[in-house]
């Protein structure tokens, strides 16, 4: 077999030693900017800014040449993992490998150059770009209309719950619960409290899905709706969201999709078929937008006819004669952004949907869903599958019991899901996500997806089963031990958290 | 190693325990749950004062694996907190059912342990 593309196990590190901190490379009075001063006028800074906006002292910086600075923060960059070093399998995430001709359509000096505010007459390719990108995503979803403002999926939420809460006011109503499984992200819970809400936790049936009979238990006419993310969290796929979807509107409730998962199903399945009305994409995770860094994601909320008017605005639209403008919808929620969203995130979902085409989004979600099974068909037996049934596009296993030792996890005696996830590390691959759904003890979320090469997702098997097998023990508890940092007091950070450099 | 289920503790099915005191309730989380918390890194405790319903969310516990609600095993007002918590988060899993106490409520009803489980119950529902 050929090797491993996703094994970043070769990276080049050139030594052993720690980084020093920026302050520990402080030189007093190096500058990293130097400019010219012969011939340039000068200013005390009490002639330039009020006494009372001074500072008695200046704030202690470190100060470094730009050359030192530089290296510094090359040399820190080296010491990061990411998706172009190798496979990212951090379950729920959708760590795919973001092909680069997304990064340089959204490059292209035209799409750069335009101001937000530039009237639309002068912004008709923006325009067009964004009407293009609603609408494709409202035919991924089976919805009639979107907007692209959320920027980011948890903004995509509250924008969701809060277009339920006017859909209800609009009918006279005002319901306080929203349901939402145990298994789901705890992004749901959060938005639905901040939206105003009641959150009701659902447990999930035996096979790791909700299922009609636990549902009708907590409905009645103050449930606003049901949150339900499809596949779930478990990686299944929500078998009874059909029969969930009726006796939820059965009660005058609304459906909304979670569209974290959303890589599982492209062109195989689609929300609206199953019901619900409103729904929130990850751009970054199943568009291939760049994430992890902390952003700039991609949120848009995509909605039913009956929620299209209350979508938050503008939103692009085409005139008759096939020009594009910016429209209001006439009973608009406000803004979800203070201008049209992630735009550079947008160009880039766009060219994504452009590369790969219908036949190339459903082929995303088919390799998504292989890779998944192929790893759980590899772990099964050294690992506990909590529920094991086919997954969509990401597996739940747990480390108790793994490699045949019973013995539970944090007592002492088995191995734990922080163990695998540290050694994994010295195998060269990122860490799955752990201790995550809540519902599985020592948790390990899995999410190859579509991006990796056979031989990768063979390697991160063959790693993740010999761990097993070597089982828990001073090498388990002491990984990861190749990385720049080995293994870090979690507890003790959090505890006594100092996030600031202490110059004392 | 077992986990530890004291006898003289009523229990409610989201793993808090309660012991009556002199008319009060001390309330904490039991041993399984500090495990399966993992390492407790903050506690967010209830104000004094506090009315407490039974069932809802009485305060938040962030461990190193995830946020939890701590739930109210009886109705009433939380007269007493254990504020050592915030600079000793630690004390719940090292000692659950002593210094890793949560707070005292003074129960609306008298009997309101009444309908908690019994340690023979509680230890079946985790043994389940």
């Amino acid at each position: 077999m050929s090797a491993p593309g996703g094994r970043a196990a070769s990276s080049p590190l050139l030594g052993r030693a720690a980084e020093p901190t920026i302050f520990d490379l402080s030189v007093p009075g190096r500058r990293a900017a130097s400019f010219r001063t012969t011939g340039m006028p000068e200013w005390p800074a009490e002639q330039l800014v009020p006494a009372s906006e001074l500072r008695p002292e200046p704030v202690p910086l470190a100060e470094v040449s730009e050359r030192d600075l530089v290296a510094h923060m090359t040399r820190l960059s080296h010491r990061q993992y990411s998706v172009d070093l190798g496979a990212y399998p951090l379950g729920s995430c959708t760590m795919k490998y973001n092909p680069k001709v997304c990064d340089e359509a959204a490059a292209l000096p035209g799409l750069l150059a335009v101001h937000p505010a530039t009237p639309p007459a002068y912004a008709q390719g923006w325009l067009e770009l964004m009407w293009s990108l609603a609408h494709a995503l409202c035919r991924v979803t089976a919805m009639d209309a979107a907007s692209l403002q959320p920027p980011a999926g948890a903004a995509g939420e509250l924008t969701g719950l809060l277009l339920m809460r006017a859909y209800h006011r609009g009918n006279g109503r005002s319901p306080h619960k929203v349901l939402i499984p145990d298994s789901a992200h705890g992004t749901n819970p959060a938005s639905v409290t901040l939206a105003g809400y009641q959150a009701v936790s659902v447990p999930s049936g035996p096979q790791g899905v909700v299922e009609l009979g636990t549902l009708r238990r907590y409905l009645d006419d103050d449930v606003a709706g049901m949150m339900l993310t499809n596949p779930n969290t478990l990686g299944l796929f929500e078998t009874e969201v059909a029969s969930l979807a009726e006796a939820v509107h059965g009660c005058g409730g609304l459906m909304y999709y979670d569209g974290a998962n959303l890589n599982a199903i492209l062109g195989v399945a689609r929300p609206g078929d199953m019901g619900f009305d409103i729904v929130h994409m990850n751009l970054h995770k199943t568009f291939a937008v760049p994430h992890g860094g902390g952003g700039p994601g991609a949120g848009p909320v995509a909605v039913t006819r009956a929620l299209a008017p209350l979508l938050p605005g503008p939103v692009p639209a085409r005139l008759e004669d096939g020009s594009f403008t910016w429209l209001v919808p006439e009973r608009s929620i406000g803004r979800a952004h203070g201008w049209h969203g992630n735009a550079l995130a947008l160009a880039r979902a766009w060219a994504y949907i452009l590369a790969n085409g219908a036949d190339g989004l459903k082929r995303v979600s088919e390799v998504a869903v292989l890779n998944a099974n192929w790893l759980l068909s590899r772990l099964r037996g050294v690992y506990t599958v909590p529920f094991d049934r086919p997954p969509m596009h990401e597996v739940v296993v747990s480390a108790r019991g793994a490699g045949g030792d019973a013995r539970p996890g944090r007592h002492g005696a088995g191995l734990r899901a922080v163990d695998v996830a540290k050694r994994l590390l010295e195998e060269g691959f990122h860490s799955p996500t752990v201790y995550f759904p809540l519902i599985v003890p020592e948790a390990l979320m899995i999410e190859p997806t579509e991006t990796e090469s056979p031989e990768t997702v063979a390697a991160l098997a063959d790693a993740l089963v010999a761990i097993a097998r070597q089982g828990p023990g001073p090498a388990a508890g002491a990984a990861p031990r190749t990385t720049p940092i080995g293994r870090v007091d979690e507890a003790g950070a959090a505890r006594s958290l100092v996030a600031t450099w202490d110059q004392g | 190693m077992g986990v530890n289920v004291p006898e003289d503790l009523r229990y409610t099915s989201g793993h808090e325990w309660a012991r009556l005191e002199g008319g009060r309730v001390r309330v904490g989380i039991t041993d399984y749950a500090q495990d399966a918390l993992g390492d407790i890194v903050y506690i967010g405790l209830p104000a004094p004062g506090a009315t407490a319903t039974a069932g809802e969310s009485l305060c938040e516990l962030e461990s190193t694996k995830s946020v939890s609600d701590v739930y109210a095993p009886v109705d009433g007002t939380v007269v007493e907190v254990n504020s050592e918590l915030v600079d000793a988060p630690q004390r719940v899993n090292e000692d659950p059912y002593g210094e890793g106490w949560i707070c005292v409520i003074d129960p609306v009803s008298p009997d309101a342990l009444q309908s908690l489980l019994d340690p023979e119950a509680y230890r079946g529902l985790i043994e389940a």
